[in-house]
């Protein structure tokens, strides 16, 4: 392994950039969605509650907007900076859905949580409320135009190649808009950040729960962050084997990777591993736990139906592009779909016993050890979007852009590999340190709690702003 | 009409957008330590663009986008070209934009001054960068047949490009100290008054300096009249501060500002990123662009939801038009007293 390899090096930050960003996005789409129910209740119902709660998860919301935002300028520079053969190859299609990201959702999310942040008493309560949900919805129309984007890396749809300029070009905004990888992952993406953000707030709530602070504001937020966990959780997964069945269809060779099925299976033969020791890369088993039939019935919803296997795929594919290596690394995409999946399962769990144990009529409190369960809630969640994308993404190699270019072939020729490692550091400390204080941060804002001190009465009709 | 020379003029639009926009932020933040005498005032500077600052960060965001959708080939030929800039340029980004939130969050005394020398620091890196490149543009790089960088870091550090870089420096830093002056009151708003009179007549001089050598190296009529205007409002701005009439010196300011930018965009059409290698390796505005489709598709969005982002953004502004108050700022003040020595 070459530690100068130009390309090496862009791959390794792009994946550290990634997904550092991806932990602070989730918690913006959820956070300014629960901002905005919170808000809602308080102004339909006048319950204080209901305000502290905005308030309160509204300042979390707030600490980490902002890394959203500067680390996401890192994303979009990146392509060019890193990539530009990639950009040159697909920029005429791949450039239209993050430019309307910019112009249709991303103005729109920027500007209105500039409204929310600092018009509490600059704007009607009604209009104030307005802000949060503009800023939600944009955020979430955000996210959609960057899967479209990250869709057609997948599955390259509504393009014509242009052999004289070298590039692809868009033939269809709508075909390229409705790609059904980005259908499926949209909904998929959207509902694994709520199950995160339920996390969180369940992790909260359950923190000041077990210390006996704050009951009445974290009854209310536990009891939402378990219903918001469930309704995410059963759509995550729902969702999630709506996108199996596309991905089979479209990235064969990313399901094979993804149960390290080397040859092709049918039936019973098609079994799902639930657990498997074996050789580090993945080619044999030691040991291991299987359900017979699960893979089949997951990718083609059938019990009868044939997963094609890696190496008869690896045939096909060098038959159709000539020589190479078509696989990508068997052990990553195994581990991460199992981990992927087990945690998603294990959220769903937390909130049905979390949901039991914590109704009207149960006749005593949890016990601790679930308390802490529910505390660790939050990192799990963490490492379950975290590996869903890094399956996503090194399932997709080879390729950069699925059947039309390979990674090794979009890296930026003109960049010295001493450039690439000077970022790779700059951003590997930069991100260490603001992980740190930023982290340092939200539990303190955490521990402090919602200040339930804060009224709104005839003399003091608004509330105040935050004030930098 | 031909749409790679309209999205020309929309990217043109975008950047003198950001420029605008962004370039006061730039100059609030690194007046901080010449107008912010105590901890008040410092938060009553911050907070004059607090509303602001993401949405007009925005602008770069949109403008880099539409580059790439627009211009692939620009896109990818400047961005993996500057790279060294442009990476100073996400860094000081990074610890500008976090810090105005992270500054907040605790009342030590050494908390607040270290987020201070960040946002003073992410402020100054951007806006000088910003001028050496888009300086460079408009000199032309080293590019190969294949449109790829071939220079250094070192390349772009050339006479032409810092003087650049120094004058959008100061351009925003004047910009900036104006912006102050407008949105506070009392003491500091008089400091404001002061220090942007005194920063703009030095850039009277740099900017001057900075817009004869364009003007001379891409003589034009359109080149040469809008060089003209933007001294010409440049002068206005300053002598409106004089006589402490901020409102119209900060209106005079932007549109210097935007004149400045528009100046270079004019003087670089029809080229994109000129060559210095061998004019015919230059990238243009036919060479770069996108397929028709695309553009069409573009114009389409770009054009109905230009005019709509310019209202709800306008809005904005409007809903935060008043003056950050000193007494607004102490009611919530919560800073540990200053060490006596500070």
């Amino acid at each position: 392994m070459d530690l100068l390899d130009p390309l090496l090096l862009a791959r390794w930050q792009f994946g550290l950039t990634t997904i550092y960003h991806f932990l602070f996005v989730p918690l913006t789409l959820g956070m300014s969605v629960t901002a905005a129910v919170f808000q809602t209740a308080w102004l339909r119902t006048g319950k204080l509650k209901y305000l502290h709660l905005t308030r309160f998860f509204g300042k979390i919301f707030l600490i980490n907007f902002a890394m959203g935002v500067v680390t996401g300028i890192v994303q979009e520079f990146q392509f060019g900076m890193n990539w530009s053969d990639y950009s040159r190859f697909v920029g005429d299609v791949f450039g239209a859905p993050l430019a309307m990201e910019g112009l249709l959702a991303f103005f729109f999310e920027a500007t209105f949580i500039g409204l929310w942040i600092f018009g509490w008493d600059k704007l009607s309560p009604r209009l104030h409320l307005a802000t949060i949900w503009a800023t939600a919805i944009g955020s979430i129309l955000s996210a959609y135009f960057i899967l479209a984007a990250n869709a057609f890396m997948q599955n390259p749809i509504a393009y014509q190649l242009n052999e004289e300029r070298g590039r692809a070009e868009l033939t269809n905004i709508w075909e390229l808009l409705a790609n059904p990888v980005s259908l499926a992952a949209f909904p998929h993406t959207i509902a694994s950040a709520f199950m995160f953000t339920a996390g969180v707030i369940i992790a909260v709530a359950a923190w000041h729960l077990v210390r006996g602070q704050h009951t009445d504001t974290m009854q209310t937020a536990l009891r939402y962050g378990l219903w918001f966990m469930l309704g995410s959780a059963a759509a995550t997964v729902l969702t999630g084997d709506q996108l199996g069945l596309v991905m089979v269809d479209t990235q064969p060779m990313k399901m094979a990777a993804a149960e390290a099925l080397f040859t092709t299976a049918c039936g019973a033969d098609a079994s799902f591993s639930i657990f498997t020791i074996g050789t580090p890369d993945g080619t044999s088993d030691l040991f291991s736990v299987r359900v017979p039939y699960l893979l089949s019935f997951l990718s083609t919803h059938t019990f009868d139906g044939c997963v094609e296997g890696l190496n008869d795929l690896q045939a096909q594919y060098t038959e159709l592009w000539g020589p190479g290596d078509y696989m990508p690394i068997v052990w990553i995409t195994y581990w991460a779909f199992r981990w992927m999946i087990g945690l998603g399962m294990l959220h769903a769990l937390i909130a049905l016993v979390g949901l039991w144990v914590t109704r009207k009529k149960a006749k005593r409190l949890p016990a601790k050890w679930m308390w802490k369960v529910a505390i660790w809630s939050y990192p799990l969640s963490i490492m379950a979007i975290t590996v869903g994308w890094i399956f996503t993404e090194m399932g997709r190699q080879p390729w950069i852009v699925f059947s039309l270019m390979r990674t090794e072939d979009g890296v930026s020729p003109g960049v010295p590999a001493y450039e690439v490692l000077i970022s790779l550091i700059a951003f590997t400390l930069i991100y260490a340190i603001l992980a740190v204080v930023e982290f340092k941060l939200i539990l303190r804002a955490v521990h402090k709690g919602p200040d339930t001190t804060e009224q709104v009465s005839d003399d003091k009709p608004t509330l105040s702003s935050t004030v930098y | 009409m031909d749409l790679a020379v309209l999205w020309f003029w929309i990217v043109a639009f975008l950047f003198i957008g950001y420029f605008v926009l962004e370039g006061f932020d730039f100059g609030v933040g690194m007046s901080l330590p010449f107008l912010g005498k105590d901890d008040v005032a410092r938060r009553q500077i911050i907070n004059t663009i607090g509303p602001v600052w993401d949405l007009n960060e925005t602008w770069v965001i949109v403008a880099g986008a539409c580059l790439f959708a627009a211009f692939p080939e620009w896109y990818a030929s400047l961005f993996s070209g500057f790279y060294l800039p442009l990476l100073l340029i996400l860094l000081a980004l990074i610890v500008r934009g976090v810090s105005f939130e992270y500054r907040h969050q605790r009342p030590e005394h050494e908390w607040k001054r270290r987020f201070d020398r960040m946002i003073i620091i992410g402020s100054a890196v951007p806006a000088f960068l910003w001028g050496v490149a888009f300086a460079n543009i408009i000199q032309g790089v080293p590019l190969d047949a294949d449109h790829n960088y071939t220079g250094n870091l070192l390349t772009l550090l050339n006479p032409y490009g810092l003087l650049g870089g120094l004058t959008t420096l100061v351009l925003f830093f004047t910009h900036g100290a104006t912006f102050v002056a407008l949105k506070t009151d009392g003491v500091l708003r008089r400091d404001a008054q002061k220090l942007a009179t005194k920063a703009g007549v030095v850039t009277i001089v740099v900017a001057a300096g900075f817009l004869l050598w364009t003007v001379l190296e891409h003589f034009s009529v359109a080149v040469l009249l809008l060089a003209a205007l933007a001294a010409v409002l440049l002068i206005g701005s300053v002598l409106a501060n004089l006589r402490g009439r901020e409102g119209i010196a900060f209106t005079f300011g932007a549109a210097t500002v935007a004149a400045a930018v528009a100046t270079l965009f004019v003087a670089l059409f029809p080229a994109v990123l000129p060559s210095t290698t061998d004019p015919a390796f230059s990238l243009t505005v036919a060479n770069a662009s996108s397929s028709q489709y695309t553009l069409e598709i573009m114009s389409w969005t770009a054009l109905i939801f230009l005019p709509l982002i310019l209202l709800y953004q306008g809005w904005t502004y409007w809903v935060f038009r008043k003056r950050v108050r000193r007494e607004s700022i102490e009611a919530v003040s919560d800073a540990v007293a200053e060490p006596a020595a500070a």
